[in-house]
Parts: structure tokens; C-alpha cells; sequence
């Protein structure tokens, strides 16, 4: 088991020196000079220099990336260019929004998918699977923020029970501003539980024609017994798999829904930024994300080994 | 009374018909033998006295267990019946358990669930009947997974949660033919133990006309879902009534006709292997140290000259096709040299191995997944065109295919059709066609009739025998099997552990082992022979 864990640790490790390297790299090939862009149009090209050394573009390229690496590791990701504050401000508050969302996202997404998944596959071909698959055919082929105005209409404009949008901050207290999180976090989680709820339903059907679950039904358990005590676990792998993937999407491919709901998360952040050309915010997100994904994965490998003894190897 | 009572039993799937009127019954501390070729409907009988057949079958006749009638019970009861009073083992050892689970925990689930026991008393009888089918606490303790252990360990597993609760009745469906002969005895006389202990009657499965021999004392023979004879074992198989228990019994004992035997040394040999090992790297026991390498061949040397059926027997695990897979150049040795035809193939890159692999050929066990579902029979017998020199043009390629089929008993319309069309046996002939077309010196198969039907199987060796005379193929026959080693080769090597431990003419080896390893397989292959005789002698 630990040597497995180590393994994983390890790669993700290097993983993460890689990707820091290519974000790097592409920031640097990509064209437009950040001092001329902080200066504006009409600075002078002696201006322009001096700014350039004060950030300190100029020096040589390994430096600066062992600077900013460096920066990286103690959470110092410089100032951004447009906003004249650091970075690792902006991301704080909006990682205060975008990671509570995400969570509470795939929780829905997760306690919904399940369930359905396991309904569909004991029913697999009868009239409750059909109507099952079919609502989740709708639930993958329709927009997520076509759902989220459904929602707003249904829940915010015509019942009154949560706000239509915005995003009070969590000083306003836990209550409203999980209120707030809601609607999005529904209209999020819908989609990705169709996805997730067909792929449970196919990892189901086929640890169902296993062997071992007729082992399980030789010895007397009753069909539903064996399908949560022994069929469930074992299709838990791809299941998984498509979860980690789904909580590196919802981290920051939320802009659209971020946008109908006017919330200030970490998509809309790096959508600003990318506009307005403060590359150093898109390095910082870039990266910030990178790293999440890494150690998400790690997450996912972790829990294949406790779910599979086979991965831990000989103790 | 009779413990448990089929009378006229019939099963429909959808419209598909798959038993008939089928009557069998089984008395307690009884053991009888269910015979018949796959798609007999032998495993369809045992789903049904289980309730787990599949969703659309429909089962008629009467079904009785213990007074109980079966067809009529509610799932309810069947639960209630199921790992209680009657068990099942199957025939996959290596996938019938869940491998997420313990086997301590497989064991206790079905003993908590029906005695309601708690977890510590359940676990404590779990123990208990995993000690009695030979699995000891010391090297097997409660917490161990299954991939921890062998298919024979596995199948033990499976035989103490079927008979964790003392069942009255156990079914076992093939419970051996996934195993090797030594192991297959082994798990032969635990099941045997077992009835005596308990008074336990056993409905056995099985295509193996010796296996049920020596462990039945009544048999039951079906065919197309119909009993063809039924009676006790010794007198059905020494009056053989019915012209089908004939056949089986004929097709079990079958040696084909090989009219010219080939003559040790008379010609230069075809390979040679000398003193080839290979090693696998082992797995770690701590991250400081090197993992100790597996040596899988052991310095083992051996010639196949022209025309010379050699075969290959050991148990599984031995090294054996790790062996063949070497002199195929489909795996590199770690040491030694592999000649074909005085030239050396080891360290040999692809391109120059092109002669080599064009005069030898391989034919592997599963008729089934050594195709592409998707191409169609000409392509695939044509696959090992591409090493010849000179490349057919697309009238010669079906030419030499239509020729290839033609050999092995197919027809030249078989050619536009696709590997599912064809029954198991036919596909194995469409490998062998596959494996002739090149006009291979030598072909190495693998197990190529432990998938089979005895009939097909001995339809196949028939072919195998022919090829052997009319083309001058040798052969390297790779098999667990005696029995194919008996009707095939002119010599046989036994291996062991990697090594060879014995080599000789096949009468010799076979009649007179002197090597451990040769004892005991040849001790433990069932006999059809020998088993009516012993059933003779116990059954007057």
C-alpha cells in the first residue's frame, strides 16, 4: 500500500514541476509586453524600460522562473497588473465562492447519480430504466444555464425562496450566502449527474454479469443485497474516475453559470483577465487550477486503492 | 425419499427451446454425474434447480428439493434454500469470488446471513470450514483477498462458502476444468470427503467422461436437452445402450491414426533449444531492497527434429508457455539460445525473425478470443501472408486461403463469413488453417483441444494426426493434458518448476514415470479405462 502511495505522490510531484515549466514557457512566448500594457499606449519606450526592469522582466529566463516558481511555493503570486493588488488576494475571495460551489455541486451531483445508476441497472432494459435514461439523455443534451433559468424563474422569481443572483459574501453569515449558492450549485450538478448517472449504470450492468455476483446469489443473499453489498464497490472505479474529472471542471468551467447567477468565482476571474491581458492573474489561476487537478487525481488514485485490494499489493 | 426430484423438466428462453422433458433425481450421500457437451443444457439444469436462470427463461415440469417444490417457491424461499441446504460451485474459480472483499468475509456472509449469527461466531465457523477444505489459518488467514491466491486455493474458497452450512444438496458445475490434473484430483477428493461426511448428495457437472466415472454412481447423459441414458455408472457405461454414450465414451478414449511414427534421430534438427531461462522481476518487499527476480524457465534444452510431435506437459504455472512463447520470439530469454532450422532467433530483430516466423506457427486454447470479431475468415486465415517473400495477388490469396480451409475440413464458401458464424470447433480449425497457410516446419499449440468438446476435440487431433502425415508438420504440443499427450506425441517433456525433469518416448514416460513431477500427473489424469473398471468392481 505505501509503496503505491509513494509512487503516485512522486509523479504527481513531477507532474507539477512539468506543468509550472509550460505554463511558464507559454507565457513567455505569448506576444504583448506587460510593462506596455501598464504604462498604456502613449509611455515612452525609456518608461516602458525602467518599469520592465523594476518587475524584473529583464533578467535571464531560468531566473525568473526559479523567482516565480519560488513565489509559487510560499503563495506569493505577484500583483496583478490591472488591479495593483496581489494575486493571492484576488484568488482568496474568489476561491471563497468557486470551491464551496463546486463541492456542494458534485455532492448534488454525486447523491443524485448513485441511486439512479443503481435503479437503472436493476432494472436494466424494463420501463424504469427507459424512462430513467432518458430523462438523463435530456439531462446531458441540455445546456446547463437553460437549467439554471428554469431554476431561477421557478424558485427565485415565482416562489421567492432563494435570490436570483448575486453573492452577499460568507461576512453576511453562512445562511445566506449558502442561499445564494444553491440555485447554481443545482443547475451544476444536474448535467454532471446525468453523466455520472449513466456511467454508474453501465459500470453496474457489467460487474452484474460477473461470476462473483452469482457466487453472492448461490449463497442466499436476495438481489438487492448483492447489488449494493458486492456489485456497487466493484463498479466504483470508472465512477470515480468520471467524478475527479467532473470536480476539475466545476472548479473553474463554471464562468456560463457564474455569469447567469452574477457570482464572482474564479471563472469569471480568469475570463476578466485573459480580456484585459493581466497575464500574470492567468499564470497564477493557470497554475492555481493545475495544481488542483494534480491533487485530485492523487485523490482518485488514493480512493482506487481503497476501493480495490488488488492496487495495494501484497501486504 | 429422494432428496432431490427433476420430472419432466422443460426450458424455454424466449422462444429458443433448451431442455426437454428432462428427469434426473438425486438421493442423499448420493453423487450424480450430469454429462453432456456444451450447450447441452447441463449448466441450465443446475440454474434451474437454483431459481437463477436468466430473465426470460421459462421453466415446466416439477422441480422437488426436499419436499419443497421448487418451481413454484417464492424468491423469498429460494433465498432461504440457497447457500443453506443447497450450495453451488462453478466452474471459473479464478473469477467466482468478489475480489474486493476478504475471503473471510465472503465465507461468514452467507453463514451470518442465514443463521443470523453474529460476526465473531460467524467468522469463527468461517474459519472452521476453511481449515476442513484445506486452507490453514497459518497461510491463510481470514484476511486475505482472492488475488492473493492460486484457482485451485480459489475454488476451495468457493467449495467452503457452498458448504459453510452442511448443504443437502451441493451442485458443482465443472468445478475442475479450469484446473490443472493434480489440483482437479485434489479438489475431486475434497468434494468426495465432503459427501461422506455429511451425507451430502452431489449433483456433478462435467464434460469429462473419466472425471464422472470416478466420482459418480449414477450418471446422466444429455444432449441437446434431452437425457439420452440415465443409470447407474458402471453398468451405462459398460453396456453403452444408447449409441451416443458410445460416441462419448469413444471420443474420450480416442487416439488418432498416425500410420508413419516418426523415428527418433534420423534426421538434422528442426529447433533447438539450449540451456533458455527467462526471469521476471519479482515484486518488492521493501522499497530499499531489489526485488528477487521469478525464474519462470530454467536452463531447459530440448530438439524437435522434422516430423516429430514432441509434447510439452507440466502443471499450470510450470513455465511452460512461457517456454513456447521464447522459442515463438514472442518473449526474449534471459540467457540461453533458441536455434530454428541451425539458426540462431534469439537477438534477432523483427525484421530479420521474418523466415523464421513464416516457417513456424502457433495455434493458442481459445477459439474465441484468438480472432478479430470484426474480419472476415479470409482476411484472418490470410494474416500470416505478409511473411512471404513475395506477396500473392489478391486471386492467389484466396486461392491459398480456400486451399488452407479445404485441408482443415472447411469449405471455400466459409471464407466471406465472420468468426461468430462458426461453432468453438470449427474455429479452431479456422486457427489451424491459419497457422498451415504459410506452410509452416513447425507449429507450437498451446492447449489447443481444453477448450473442446471430446468429440470436436477428438476431430480435432484426427486433423492435428493428418497434417502431421500429409505435410510433415511438426509439432510442439503444450498441455496440462496426458491425454493429448498420449494420442499426439512422439516424445514428451515433463516440466516443472522450470525445469525439465523428464523426457523419454511417450509410452515410456507415461507408463513408467520415474521423475516426481511425472508421478504425480500421471497418477492424477483421470482414466477413462481404469475409472469403469474400479465402478465395475464396486458396482458388481
Amino acid at each position: 500500500m505505501t509503496a503505491y502511495l509513494v509512487k503516485r505522490l512522486i509523479i504527481a510531484a513531477l507532474t507539477l514541476v512539468l506543468a509550472s515549466m509550460v505554463v511558464f514557457a507559454v507565457m513567455e512566448v505569448l506576444p504583448g509586453d506587460p510593462a506596455r500594457l501598464m504604462l498604456g499606449l502613449n509611455a515612452s519606450a525609456d518608461q516602458v524600460e525602467l518599469l520592465r526592469n523594476q518587475m524584473g522582466l529583464n533578467a535571464p529566463l531560468l531566473l525568473r522562473y526559479l523567482h516565480w516558481a519560488g513565489g509559487l511555493l510560499s503563495l506569493d503570486f505577484g500583483r496583478s497588473y490591472t488591479y495593483s493588488v496581489p494575486v493571492i488576494d484576488l484568488v482568496r475571495e474568489r476561491i471563497a465562492v468557486s470551491l464551496p460551489l463546486a463541492l456542494i455541486a458534485l455532492a448534488l451531483s454525486t447523491i443524485i447519480a448513485i441511486p439512479v445508476g443503481v435503479f437503472s441497472a436493476s432494472r436494466q432494459g424494463r420501463a424504469g430504466d427507459t424512462l430513467a435514461m432518458s430523462v438523463a439523455q435530456l439531462g446531458v443534451a441540455v445546456p446547463n444555464f437553460w437549467f439554471a433559468l428554469m431554476l431561477i424563474y421557478l424558485f427565485a422569481v415565482w416562489l421567492h425562496l432563494v435570490p436570483a443572483g448575486g453573492f452577499p459574501g460568507w461576512n453576511a453569515g453562512i445562511w445566506p450566502a449558502l442561499k445564494s449558492l444553491i440555485l447554481p450549485a443545482v443547475a451544476l450538478a444536474l448535467p454532471q449527474a446525468a453523466i455520472l448517472g449513466r456511467v454508474a449504470r453501465s459500470a453496474l450492468i457489467e460487474v452484474l454479469n460477473e461470476d462473483y455476483i452469482r457466487t453472492a446469489r448461490a449463497k442466499g443473499l436476495p438481489y438487492r443485497a448483492v447489488l449494493w453489498r458486492h456489485a456497487l464497490r466493484n463498479a466504483m472505479i470508472p465512477v470515480l474516475t468520471i467524478l475527479g474529472l467532473q470536480f476539475a471542471f466545476l472548479l473553474a468551467g463554471t464562468i456560463i453559470i457564474e455569469n447567469v447567477f452574477y457570482l464572482p468565482g474564479l471563472g469569471r476571474l480568469i475570463f476578466q483577465a485573459i480580456t484585459q491581458r493581466d497575464l500574470i492573474v492567468v499564470e497564477s489561476i493557470v497554475m492555481l487550477l493545475v495544481a488542483a487537478v494534480i491533487l485530485i487525481n492523487l485523490l482518485v488514485d488514493f480512493s482506487y486503492a481503497i476501493v480495490d485490494p488488488r492496487l495495494r499489493g501484497r501486504q | 425419499m429422494s432428496l432431490l426430484e427433476i420430472e419432466n423438466l422443460s426450458l424455454t428462453i424466449g422462444a429458443t427451446p433448451i431442455l426437454k422433458g428432462v428427469e434426473l433425481t438425486v438421493l442423499p450421500g448420493e453423487v450424480v454425474g450430469l454429462v453432456g457437451e456444451s450447450g447441452s443444457g447441463k449448466s441450465m439444469t443446475a440454474l434451474t434447480i437454483m431459481q437463477l436462470l436468466p430473465h426470460l427463461a421459462r421453466a415446466e415440469g416439477r422441480v422437488t428439493f426436499d419436499g419443497i417444490d421448487i418451481l413454484g417457491a417464492t424468491e423469498d424461499q429460494m433465498c432461504a434454500l440457497r447457500g443453506d441446504d443447497i450450495g453451488m460451485v462453478f466452474q471459473e474459480p479464478m473469477t467466482a469470488l468478489n475480489p474486493v472483499k476478504t475471503i473471510g468475509e465472503q465465507v461468514a456472509e452467507g453463514i451470518r446471513w442465514h443463521t443470523k449469527a453474529g460476526r465473531a461466531e460467524a467468522e469463527d465457523r468461517a474459519r472452521k470450514i476453511l481449515d476442513r477444505v484445506g486452507l490453514p489459518e497459518a497461510k491463510f488467514p481470514l484476511s486475505r483477498y482472492p488475488h492473493e491466491l492460486s484457482g485451485g486455493q480459489r475454488q476451495r474458497v468457493v467449495i467452503a462458502i457452498a458448504c459453510a452450512l452442511k448443504p443437502k444438496l451441493l451442485i458443482a458445475d465443472e468445478p475442475t476444468t479450469a484446473l490443472d490434473v493434480v489440483l482437479q484430483a485434489q479438489i475431486l477428493d475434497l468434494l468426495r470427503d465432503l459427501v461422506r461426511e455429511n451425507r451430502m448428495g452431489l449433483l456433478l457437472i462435467s464434460h469429462d467422461l473419466a472425471v464422472v466415472t470416478e466420482m459418480a454412481d449414477r450418471l446422466t447423459i444429455l444432449r441437446r436437452g434431452e437425457v439420452t441414458e440415465a443409470g447407474d455408472t458402471a453398468r451405462t457405461l459398460s453396456e453403452q445402450q444408447h449409441p451416443y454414450t458410445r460416441e462419448l465414451a469413444l471420443a474420450s478414449m480416442h487416439l488418432p491414426a498416425r500410420p508413419k511414427p516418426h523415428l527418433a534421430g534420423s534426421a538434422k534438427p528442426l529447433l533447438e533449444v539450449e540451456g533458455v531461462g527467462r526471469d521476471y522481476r519479482g515484486r518488492r518487499k521493501s522499497l530499499l531492497r531489489p526485488a528477487q527476480p521469478i525464474r519462470a524457465v530454467d536452463n531447459v534444452s530440448l530438439t524437435i527434429e522434422p516430423a516429430q510431435s514432441v509434447a510439452l506437459v507440466g502443471r499450470s504455472g510450470c513455465g511452460k508457455s512461457t517456454l513456447a512463447r521464447m522459442i515463438l520470439a514472442l518473449d526474449k530469454p534471459t540467457g540461453g539460445t533458441i536455434r530454428f532450422r541451425g539458426e540462431a532467433i534469439t537477438g534477432k530483430a523483427e525484421a530479420e525473425l521474418k523466415p523464421a516466423r513464416r516457417d513456424m506457427q502457433a495455434v493458442f486454447q481459445d477459439p474465441y478470443g484468438s480472432f478479430d470479431p470484426r474480419q472476415k475468415v479470409e482476411k484472418l486465415v490470410a494474416e500470416p501472408l505478409h511473411l512471404l517473400e513475395k506477396q500473392p495477388t489478391q486471386a492467389e490469396r484466396r486461392e491459398m486461403v480456400a486451399h488452407a480451409l479445404d485441408e482443415v475440413g472447411l469449405g471455400p464458401r466459409d471464407m466471406d463469413k465472420y468468426p461468430h458464424e462458426f461453432s468453438g470447433g470449427q474455429r479452431q480449425r479456422l486457427s489451424i488453417a491459419r497457422a498451415i497457410i504459410t506452410r509452416p516446419k513447425l507449429v507450437v499449440a498451446d492447449e489447443p483441444v481444453s477448450a473442446l468438446d471430446v468429440s470436436i476435440r477428438a476431430q480435432i487431433l484426427d486433423l492435428f494426426a493428418e497434417l502431421n502425415q500429409k505435410l510433415g508438420i511438426a509439432y510442439l504440443f503444450i498441455t496440462h493434458d496426458l491425454t493429448v499427450a498420449r494420442a499426439m506425441a512422439d516424445e514428451v517433456l515433463v516440466m516443472h518448476e522450470g525445469k525439465i525433469v523428464e523426457r523419454g518416448r511417450t509410452a515410456d514416460v507415461l507408463n513408467h514415470p520415474s521423475s516426481e513431477a511425472a508421478q504425480a500427473l500421471v497418477a492424477a489424469a483421470p482414466d477413462l479405462h481404469r475409472a469403469i473398471a474400479r465402478r465395475m468392481q464396486e458396482q458388481g
